[in-house]
């Protein structure tokens, strides 16, 4: 496995967007336990950023911290260049929208009746509730209690509200938790939507082969520090994972494969079932399917397995 | 501080208790306990029927004593603590409000739910009994609903207090009933024994003025002191200092019960 490099102490957002959210030198500690420790971030505007790592890696805290919830030891935390624990802070709330892990609503009131609450809360026009509610797929349950909602309900309610006031900012913490494979889609349509109109979307997950195809860049967090940063891709590249060929092949052919392949640096080889398998690192990809060519007529498909988001975190936060 | 937050939130608190009918519910255990005790207090005594406001004020004394504090602290041990264990605090305090317009606006709230039910209840009462009662006896009820308002606000501050220092519901409802217990029940037991143990030698004098740090002792003082034949009947007259009886110096306390608690729920909550 690569040698993983410290995070850098600057790292620049991928374009050269005006920053919302910076991050500098910030910790967190409760005692002795250093639950965020020297973390620094740049958010560009539009852009759509991932907060992954384990549990109690120090994303929440990381995430209360970003929405002024919760003091910071040491650090500074700039929203929209107003400071997180300034006076000033008030009136950047108004351009935030907040989804909180598994969120709760108060039980007594309507799906209407919340969204009116938080809505004046925000100050925000109360015309905007019924088609914040629609743009959710709630319509049909906005004059039924919280109560009788679902958890999948609750939580497209939840987004509902981080959505009023039109925010510039989205701070979605775990926001597909309890949506069905249909809803979790309409998120990230959603989502796209709310990137094109320049929104910038910070949000946290566990589910990684959910988030890797829809985030600009990620953060892995691992015992309180960022552990890499970057788009999938680089991160990708930074830790050189090997990845997989899956070669359909007749069984009489496997022994070509193998000669064919025999001067290369190949670290697996794997034969069953029509298939070969092969994994080398990604500087011998090109020589590898160069190799292949010998074979031209007996190989009936082939498909490279790129590392996926969830071998990189395991690299790094391991 | 900005007062649109702070009304959302107490607006929200107030119309809760409408809703759920609790306003009602405090309401109506008024009415129904200051009419029992208005027509069949003095059953004991061998008669039924309305006798003086004097005396009616005086057994309705005993009982509001025991009944508001219990009331108000119920209504708000959870206010804060509620919020937090559900999980909806974080999503409250992201919006654009301080958390001392969070605090100041569940307490005026709640505070107006009390009020409002204490006022209704005991009101009708005295709608009942108008046609019985003159302008000094108006004007006496009317200072034993005002009273009870403020010992309702002042237990409703503590709460809010608890509801701020507890770290989970369950135990806010037992330091809830701890306060209660210890202001109601054990506070006038530890100055009477306190008093007996030292043969009244010591402390005598500032007896009085330990009373003041009870709200309701400040309340039955207040109830007590307004009226001549009560004052006389318990013999408190000779005991007590005339310029401690004073209603409005009484006011000023019962407004620092309010107060205080409130101050020190906010310092905690801020930090």
């Amino acid at each position: 496995m690569a040698s993983i490099s410290p995070a850098p102490a600057e790292v620049p957002p991928v374009s050269n967007a005006e920053t919302v959210v910076t991050v500098r030198g910030v910790t967190k500690y409760y005692g002795a336990v250093h639950a965020v420790d020297g973390v620094n971030l740049e958010i560009a505007r539009g852009e759509v950023f991932g907060l992954i790592g384990h549990n109690g890696a120090g994303k929440s805290t990381l995430f209360k911290m970003m929405l002024g919830l919760i003091p910071l030891t040491s650090g500074e935390i700039l929203i929209d260049n107003a400071s997180v624990s300034g006076s000033g802070f008030r009136a950047v709330r108004r351009k935030i929208g907040y989804l909180p892990e598994n969120v709760v609503f108060y039980e007594n009131l309507t799906g209407l009746e919340t969204l009116q609450f938080f809505s004046r809360l925000k100050g925000a026009s109360l015309r905007d509730c019924a088609p914040a509610l629609e743009r959710v797929g709630l319509t049909h349950a906005a004059r039924r209690r919280v109560r009788e909602y679902s958890k999948g309900m609750r939580q497209r309610l939840g987004f509902a509200q981080a959505l009023l006031g039109r925010p510039q900012i989205l701070f979605l913490d775990e926001p597909t938790t309890g949506l069905d494979p249909e809803a979790i889609r309409e998120f990230y349509v959603i989502l796209r939507g709310l990137k094109a109109e320049g929104v910038t979307v910070v949000l946290t997950s566990h589910i990684l082969a959910e988030i890797q195809e829809r985030v600009d860049r990620l953060a892995i967090m691992s015992e309180g520090r960022v552990q890499a940063i970057g788009s999938v891709q680089a991160l990708r590249e930074r830790m050189d994972l090997p990845l997989w060929f899956d070669i359909r092949i007749a069984a009489e052919h496997f022994d070509a494969v193998r000669s064919a392949l025999g001067h290369l640096p190949i670290s697996a080889i794997e034969a069953h079932d029509g298939h070969v398998a092969v994994q080398c690192r990604r500087e011998t990809k090109m020589a590898v399917l160069e190799a292949l060519a010998v074979l031209n007529g007996k190989v009936l498909d082939l498909h490279v397995r790129e590392p996926s988001l969830e071998d990189v975190f395991f690299g790094f936060s391991d | 501080m900005e007062l649109t937050p702070i009304g959302i939130i107490a607006g929200k608190e107030f119309w809760d208790r409408i809703r759920n009918r609790w306003v009602l519910a405090v309401a109506l255990v008024f009415t129904v306990f200051a009419l029992a005790i208005a027509y069949f207090g003095g059953a004991q005594q061998g008669s039924v029927g309305f006798r003086s406001i004097e005396f009616t004020i005086a057994s309705l004394v005993s009982l509001v004593i025991y009944l508001i504090p219990l009331i108000a602290l119920i209504l708000g041990f959870d206010a804060i603590v509620g919020e937090r264990e559900r999980g909806s605090l974080d999503l409250l305090l992201s919006m654009p409000i301080t958390r001392f317009e969070l605090l100041l606006g569940k307490y005026l709230g709640l505070a107006g739910a009390l009020a409002f039910s204490t006022v209704a209840g005991f009101g009708l009462v005295a709608i009942v009994l108008a046609t019985q009662l003159d302008l000094a006896a108006l004007f006496h009820y009317f200072g034993f609903m005002l009273s009870s308002v403020l010992l309702g606000m002042a237990f409703l501050s503590l709460a809010v207090m608890i509801s701020v220092f507890a770290s989970d519901r369950t135990r806010a409802s037992g330091m809830a009933i701890g306060m209660w217990f210890f202001f109601v029940l054990v506070f006038d037991l530890l100055l009477l024994g306190a008093l007996v143990v030292t043969g009244g030698h010591y402390g005598g004098e500032i007896f009085p003025y330990l009373l003041l740090a009870n709200p309701a002792d400040v309340f039955r003082i207040l109830n007590i002191f307004s009226m001549e034949d009560v004052r006389t009947l318990y013999g408190l007259a000779t005991v007590f200092p005339r310029a401690l009886a004073d209603p409005w110096l009484l006011g000023l306390v019962m407004f620092a019960w309010i107060v205080a608690p409130l101050g020190i729920a906010n310092w905690r909550f801020r930090k």
